[in-house]
């Protein structure tokens, strides 16, 4: 039978440190972590990990910072389910388990050096982009021009507000941003995400797309990006589903043949174009 | 390794010190079916069972069981407390399912609480004597099983024959008295009693072989039986949880009095249950019951085939007992594909 040296528990977390909280919308949360091992969390931009706080439970969360960015590692999380709601409940020097990375990354160091990049994220979707966005712009000379495209439902719904302006402000990226609707203090673009699409210039050889945000964004936005001359192949995007167990087992996040925590939560589209239940 | 003959008195002599020496789960009646549960006599033992209400994936996979236990204040600790034990009458169906399991908890990552009660177990499988009434495991292959198993017996008239194919076969062999060698003749009648049960264990027939499954279902994605069944499913998970091949679970934590320690563990989940594939904040990525409804049946027809080359249904039949609303025939939506394909 099917004999195993390593006697490692693929269900146990590793405890963790918050470093810091902030909150940054009416229900999402920054936190900073770091690994009471003080080894570095070894993720790659895209990748998750299951965040566990004892009694309440464990749940999937996107790792929301560059591993390029040393010494600690960071997520955005909403408050939406018990774990969220408990972790919302952490203040700096609290605990929390870990578990992973999991799952598959952004393709930072293969089909995306080189080329231009295109970056689509709408409202949450930024959290997971985030990690690729600072990868790439840590080793800016090995990627072309960079476009970030971020839409938010309204100006409350924005997250990294200082971030998103230094973006705007970057010489070498060029950054839109919308929302889908405005309030008496937005001065920006209104319209759905896909109204940014037509302002940027694409070069249609020579560029990849990173895409994430929710269900209902990913029709739209890849309809666009095909018009625009991309092929199914240059283009990414990551997959949200309920991620019990991280390692492929559990059954919850299964799309049809694929499990999203261990085929995902990155996907190249052409790879997934004849899954039903993908998009 | 060996293939011993025993007589009844001789067998149930060895069933008897087996119990005395080991914990020993055994196939016992319960009032007009049949289950698995702790054997304390070798007289309850039931091998003319025709099929269990659960199968014995029970206890390799619990439908609770403890993964780890935490302080709130240390963490998080693995939980490994299993027991050395011996299972007593696994059908070949079930035997297949079993090693199915198996190859899925290794693939990958390795599932270590599966498999340390797997490596505790001493299985002991035995031919079908009596087939129960919706079994159609003559048409999946699995109405006879080669491998998996420490010990295989075979009632043979009013004798048993005991092929002991592993070590830890042969350590619980060592307990048997009174039994000669199986000569030719028996060995002969056995090779007939597999090729009767492949008969016998078609209450349903499969009209194609299970191995086109995959490209049948590959052709069937918008078929309207999906829908047809799934108007009548009560989306309980009935036919889930009775599966030897469903292994799907939940991961939960249980707070003790204290409000410091407590336990996480897996529960037993089912892919038709209306929020299997719900995430936090609402989404459900399956609302439709004939989504789960399909999901299930391409799972076990196509995902897990192509994952390790065996179909993920092994004709036991219990899904169609189990199913209140009757939509759980898999032979009948096979069929009905096949022939609505021509």
């Amino acid at each position: 039978m099917y004999k195993c040296d390593s006697k490692k528990d693929i269900y146990l977390p590793l405890p963790a440190t918050v470093g810091k909280v902030q909150p940054m919308t009416k229900y999402e949360s920054f936190f900073s972590c770091q690994l009471d091992s003080g080894e570095e969390l070894g993720h790659m931009p895209g990748q998750f990990v299951e965040v566990s706080i004892p009694g309440i439970g464990e749940a999937p969360i996107s790792v929301s910072s560059s591993p390029t960015r040393k010494g600690s590692f960071e997520m955005v999380i909403r408050k939406v389910g018990n774990v969220s709601k408990a972790l919302h409940g952490l203040a700096a020097g609290d605990k929390l388990f870990i578990r992973g990375p999991f799952g598959t990354s952004f393709p930072v160091d293969e089909a995306m050096k080189g080329k231009d990049i295109i970056f689509v994220c709408g409202g949450i979707g930024i959290v997971p982009v985030r990690s690729a966005i600072q990868y790439v712009l840590d080793n800016r000379d090995d990627y072309g021009r960079v476009i970030i495209l971020f839409g938010a439902k309204t100006p409350h719904d924005r997250l990294f507000i200082e971030e998103l302006d230094k973006w705007r402000e970057e010489k070498n990226v060029t950054f839109l941003e919308t929302v889908d609707h405005r309030d008496e203090n937005w001065s920006g673009p209104e319209g759905v995400i896909t109204t940014l699409l037509p302002l940027v210039k694409v070069d249609k050889d020579n560029t990849v797309a990173v895409v994430c945000g929710p269900p209902i964004m990913y029709k739209f936005v890849i309809i666009v990006l095909l018009e625009a001359g991309l092929r199914e192949d240059q283009i990414y995007l990551s997959l949200e589903r309920n991620m019990k167990c991280g390692v492929g087992k559990c059954g919850h996040c299964q799309i049809s043949n694929i499990y999203v925590c261990q085929d995902g939560p990155v996907f190249r589209f052409s790879d997934i174009t004849d899954i039903e239940e993908a998009l | 390794m060996t293939v011993k003959k025993l007589k009844k008195a001789a067998f149930d002599k060895w069933v008897a010190a087996c119990i005395g020496n080991q914990r020993v789960f055994g196939v016992q009646a319960k009032e007009d079916r049949f289950v698995f549960a702790p054997l304390a006599n070798a007289g309850d033992l039931r091998l003319d069972y025709d099929v269990t209400i659960l199968p014995p994936k029970k206890y390799f996979l619990p439908p609770r069981e403890t993964l780890l236990k935490f302080d709130r204040k240390e963490g998080f600790e693995s939980v490994f407390d299993s027991q050395p034990f011996v299972l007593f009458g696994v059908h070949p169906y079930d035997m297949v399912a079993i090693s199915q399991t198996d190859k899925l908890f290794a693939m990958d990552q390795y599932d270590t609480h599966y498999f340390d009660r797997r490596q505790k177990a001493t299985i002991v499988a035995c031919d079908v004597q009596n087939a129960s009434k919706e079994v159609f495991a003559g048409c999946m292959g699995t109405a006879t099983v080669d491998d998996g198993f420490d010990i295989l017996i075979t009632k043979i008239d009013s004798e048993y024959l005991v092929d002991i194919r592993t070590e830890k076969g042969q350590a619980l062999a060592d307990t048997i008295k009174d039994a000669e060698d199986a000569d030719e003749m028996s060995l002969k009648l056995r090779k007939l009693v597999w090729a009767d049960n492949t008969k016998l264990l078609q209450k349903h027939k499969l009209n194609v072989r299970p191995d086109v499954l995959p490209r049948l279902l590959d052709r069937s994605y918008e078929h309207p039986v999906w829908e047809e069944k799934a108007q009548r499913c009560f989306s309980c998970g009935s036919c889930n949880l009775v599966c030897p091949t469903c292994y799907c679970f939940d991961v939960r934590d249980d707070v003790e009095w204290s409000l410091q320690k407590g336990q996480r563990y897996r529960v037993w989940d089912g892919c038709l249950l209306s929020e299997f594939a719900a995430v936090a904040g609402g989404h459900n990525f399956r609302r439709n019951r004939a989504d789960r409804y399909r999901h299930r049946y391409y799972r076990k027809g196509k995902y897990i085939p192509e994952k390790i080359g065996e179909v993920a249904c092994v004709g036991c039949g219990r899904c169609i007992t189990a199913c209140t609303a009757n939509i759980a025939n898999p032979v009948e939506v096979y069929n009905k594909l096949v022939d609505e394909g021509k």
